[in-house]
């Protein structure tokens, strides 16, 4: 989930150490804050105070994007897909993958992915003595890195059938971070019968203010980029998007009996690709 | 969710109002979106909780830890938003009934939920904070072994690399580094950077350092040369980098060095031998027009600039009679004082090719500092030379252009000075001229007629006219001495001093040379029969130039024998300096033709240096007196009567090496019969006869015969 500038230079060497530094804050620990948890620090507080200030339905954007998440490993696990790679997990704690889709499946892996070494460690310590889960450290700006750990980590077979969910992680590149690349580079090794899942921020039907709230973020240290809907369908390649398509978030698939008002209101949408 | 033995009794679906109760928790929750669940989800977990609730509250004065565990079992479902507790407190107070033990239930579930939110926040800040310690641990562990790789790559890199403080001081140095300048590591660290200095430096590198600590500049890369410890120089490809601090301010320069002393070395050379000359060592054509270049560049509206070109005269014949080599040492040597001459001035002097060189004076202050310059130069080139065996005396002209050098033009000057050394020659070598702008058509003239030439003797431009050489004891023509002209175009006739000078430099001689003796052989081959009564010689010039030609003989045999020219009525006439120094394969040449008949005459005797003693032993049959020395017969009203004496001297050293004597320029009858009076054999000159053209030959021989003008038939010598 961490993706801040200045955590982690690109042009370094891949073997250039990242950084631990809880006097800046951490977009997973933020996330964990505005969800209720207290994995966090005071400088996360601060910032997620700020988020909600500004940006009032930023809050209950990340929540609905955590019940989507839910949603769609309970659907994935339904196509008899067992193989996760999330990328940009952050500090799992509430309803995480692996929890969901092991109750569903038990057979069922997950590799999480993280920049942020304190969420790694995090996770470590909450998949300890879990065999089927493991987790990396590494960025989604280097794709080939990401393959290559995950393949190390011997839980995911990537002949088979794998879910790439990369949820709330893409809108933290600019364009000039290549994300269509690394994305591509990823959906390049899906065997047939593979998904991928993105969630991301948008503009699509935000009112002005929500916009100017944007712009005001974009300025902070933790800038995030949202994207149209032509340009998050392009991130799909040649998948195909499962019904409902590309939608705001809580019209995908919503429970039996939940109650869809005005989705657009998230701010966000999600979508998930199915290799045929 | 806990207690099943409490709960059992009552609940599982049976009871109405335990149902609703769980139904409307579960959809308040959902709806105030504080849970992550579906509603079925929530609806599961307060199914669990309502039959509990309900079960301490039928029972005043029982256990609250039940009513605890519902609010604690709220956080454990990650409800930890403290406005579920505000809704669910809502819907118990709206649905149980009203009292005292209600309330103290409700306080108890509130109770549990704070004591679980405590314990839950508690729980995870470890959490957190041990993941923290782990990371730290882990990055740490990274960084000192990333570390350790930059190490290994800074200890062991074959190229220099420093680091330097904010201040200048260097603070680290690896092996490659120190052992390129020649220091251990411990002491080049204390060294202060801006003052590993070299005078090559230019300025603005040190500006580039200067700026690069203010922050203003990030990197830096140049070729720089450092001194050694032991004084010698390293030149190095130098890459400075800043390192910043968190804030941004120049913390660090971290210098990369790369030695490349011998890359450095190979380009000076190229660069120099490109800009030099190989043979002397002095700058070229090339480095000479990029520093005329620079002065221009550079000149304000009062800048003047000149220069000196200069020639070497005659020494064409020295690397002809000489050699290459003696030429090329001769050429090394006058490089020399040329350009110590010009240094000690502060002026460049460059070779320009063959024997031109040029003195440029970058900022002059006027014709006087050039023309002092010119004479300078023209006393070191007169110096006497020692080349092997030889003791060589030459001297050179100069063409001086001193000019505005603001908008000056390299070709200009170059030809302005070519043209002014051309006049210098002209003038009479060894000697300097200025560049005159009033005489430039003349100047271009001159040049250009020296271009002319070869197109000239294509075109039939040149003609010859002979002079009767005529016997002072019989009066008569004994021969006629060929003469070339050149029928210029635009110039008109041109005698032989406008275009030998130049031809000899540009060894055009040698070809019209050959000219002028094919067609004195093949018009004086007629004389025999056209001028009955006397067998006339024909007497050429031969220029030393082809004294040297290997097939002289042979051309002028092949001449003779085309023409039908018997040889001995072929006279060739050298100048007495080209004979003197005529040594080996021409004297063998000229004994040749002596030996097959030809006359060998000696022009202008007396007017160079003579080697008395040598002239005895040299293949010659005539001398021939110049005009300067008869000229200088006034008749007898002359009583100093030195010129007398001396071609008095010189008639008896002839005849006594039996040679004949040709007293030419007579321009007087006095001339003529104090010649005569002298024992001179034959005259020549306008009193006796101008030169004429072949076709007026037949009017002039006839007049001749009469001889109304000479003094007769000689006398007895005086002597005698």
């Amino acid at each position: 989930m961490d993706h801040f500038r200045g955590v982690r230079q690109v042009d370094l060497p891949s073997w250039a150490p990242g950084s631990v530094d809880i006097s800046q804050p951490s977009a997973a620990r933020v996330y964990d804050y505005i969800l209720g948890g207290a994995h966090n620090f005071a400088v996360d507080r601060a910032l997620g105070d700020e988020v909600i200030r500004t940006s009032p339905n930023a809050a209950e954007t990340m929540r609905v994007n955590r019940v989507f998440l839910r949603r769609a490993v309970h659907f994935l696990v339904g196509q008899q897909v067992t193989q996760f790679l999330d990328i940009g997990s952050g500090v799992p704690t509430v309803g995480n993958v692996h929890e969901i889709a092991q109750k569903m499946a038990p057979e069922s892996t997950v590799v999480y992915v993280d920049v942020d070494p304190v969420a790694v460690a995090h996770s470590e310590a909450i998949l300890e003595g879990n065999d089927r889960a493991g987790v990396i450290c590494a960025d989604l700006r280097e794709p080939d890195r990401i393959l290559e750990e995950t393949r190390r980590l011997g839980l995911i077979d990537f002949d088979r059938p794998v879910a790439l969910l990369l949820a709330g992680v893409v809108h933290f590149l600019s364009d000039a971070d290549g994300p269509g690349r690394s994305i591509a580079r990823l959906r390049s090794v899906l065997a047939k019968g593979s998904y991928l899942l993105i969630s991301h921020i948008t503009l699509d039907q935000q009112p002005p203010e929500v916009a100017a709230a944007q712009r005001l973020a974009a300025r902070t240290s933790t800038p995030m980029y949202p994207r149209t809907q032509d340009e998050l369908k392009a991130f799909f390649g040649d998948l195909r998007l499962v019904e409902p398509g590309l939608v705001f978030i809580p019209a995908w698939r919503p429970d039996a009996g939940g109650v869809v008002e005005r989705p657009e209101q998230t701010g966000a949408y999600a979508g998930v690709g199915y290799r045929g | 969710m806990t207690d099943q033995d409490v709960s059992s009794g009552i609940g599982q679906g049976s009871d109405p109002l335990a149902e609703t109760l769980a139904g409307t928790l579960a959809r308040a929750i959902a709806e105030a979106g504080f849970a992550l669940m579906s509603l079925a989800e929530i609806e599961d977990l307060t199914r669990g909780w309502v039959p509990e609730l309900l079960h301490v509250l039928e029972r005043e004065g029982a256990d609250l830890e039940p009513a605890r565990r519902i609010g604690m079992a709220l956080v454990d479902a990650n409800m930890t938003n403290p406005g579920v507790l505000e809704t669910a407190l809502e819907v118990l107070l709206d649905h149980l009934p009203a009292g005292r033990w209600s309330s103290t239930v409700r306080a108890a579930v509130a109770a549990g939920y704070a004591a679980g939110l405590r314990r839950a926040t508690l729980a995870e800040q470890e959490q957190i904070a041990g993941a923290i310690i782990i990371a730290y641990a882990r990055v740490d562990r990274m960084a000192r072994e990333s570390e350790a790789r930059f190490r290994a790559l800074f200890d062991g890199s074959a190229v220099g690399i420093g680091i330097s403080d904010r201040t200048g001081r260097v603070v680290q140095v690896n092996q490659a580094l120190a052992t390129l300048l020649g220091y251990t590591v411990d002491e080049m660290c204390g060294f202060w950077v801006p003052e590993m200095t070299h005078p090559s430096d230019p300025p603005e590198i040190w500006d580039q350092y200067r700026r690069m600590m203010l922050g203003e500049i990030d990197h830096v890369r140049m070729e720089k040369a450092y001194y050694r410890k032991d004084n010698a120089v390293v030149w190095v490809d130098l890459t400075v980098s800043l390192i910043r601090d968190d804030q941004g301010n120049p913390q660090f320069a971290v210098a990369i060095m790369d030695d490349m002393t011998d890359r450095h070395h190979l380009q000076a050379t190229l660069s120099h031998q490109a800009l030099h000359d190989p043979l002397t060592g002095l700058p070229n054509r090339s480095l000479f027009a990029e520093r005329i270049a620079q002065v221009v560049a550079t000149a304000g509206p009062q800048s003047r600039m000149g220069v000196c070109y200069l020639d070497l005269d005659g020494f064409k014949r020295i690397n002809d009679t000489l050699g290459h080599d003696t030429g090329d040492q001769l050429l090394i040597t006058i490089a020399d004082r040329l350009g110590r001459c010009a240094e000690d001035r502060g002026h460049l002097v460059a070779r320009m090719g063959g024997d031109e060189f040029v003195l440029l004076v970058e900022r002059s202050a006027g014709m006087g500092q050039l023309a002092a310059l010119a004479e300078a130069a023209l006393a070191v080139v007169a110096v006497p030379i020692s080349v092997g065996p030889h003791r060589l005396r030459v001297t050179a002209s100069i063409g001086v252009v001193e000019c505005p050098a603001m908008g000056a033009d390299l070709g200009d000057i170059l030809k302005a000075a070519d043209v002014t050394l051309y006049r210098a020659k002209a003038a009479g070598r060894g000697r300097w001229l200025a560049y005159d702008p009033g005489t430039v058509a003349e100047l271009v003239a001159g040049y250009e007629l020296c271009a002319a030439l070869p197109d000239a003797l294509e075109r039939g431009e040149f003609s010859l006219v002979y002079q009767p050489i005529v016997g002072l004891s019989d009066g008569r023509p004994w021969g006629l001495e060929a003469l070339v002209r050149w029928h210029h175009p635009s110039l008109g006739l041109l005698t032989p001093d406008r275009f030998i000078g130049p031809a000899e430099e540009t060894g055009f001689i040698v070809q019209l040379g050959q000219h002028v003796l094919r067609e004195a052989c093949r018009e004086a081959a007629a004389w025999r029969e056209r001028f009955a009564g006397g067998e006339l010689f024909v007497s050429v010039n031969l220029a030393v130039a082809q004294a040297h030609e290997p097939s002289l003989v042979d051309e002028i045999k092949r001449t003779l024998v085309e023409t039908g020219l018997d040889p001995s009525q072929l006279q060739l006439e050298l100048t007495e300096s080209a004979l003197m120094s005529t040594a080996g394969a021409p004297l063998e040449a000229l004994r040749a033709l002596a030996d097959l008949g030809v006359r060998v005459a000696i022009d202008d005797f007396g007017t160079g240096y003579s080697n008395l003693a040598y002239l005895r032993s040299l293949p010659v049959h005539a001398l021939k007196l110049p005009q300067q020395l008869v000229g200088g017969l006034r008749g007898p009203a002359d009583r100093s009567k030195i010129d007398e004496r001396i071609v008095d001297a010189l008639i008896r050293l002839a005849h006594a090496i039996e040679l004949t004597v040709t007293a030419e320029g007579v321009e007087t009858q006095a001339q003529a019969e104090q010649l005569s009076a002298l024992g001179c054999d034959s005259v020549q000159g306008w009193h006796i006869a101008k030169p004429c053209s072949a076709d007026q030959l037949d009017r002039v021989i006839s007049r001749l015969g009469r001889a109304p003008h000479l003094p007769g038939p000689r006398a007895e010598p005086k002597s005698s």
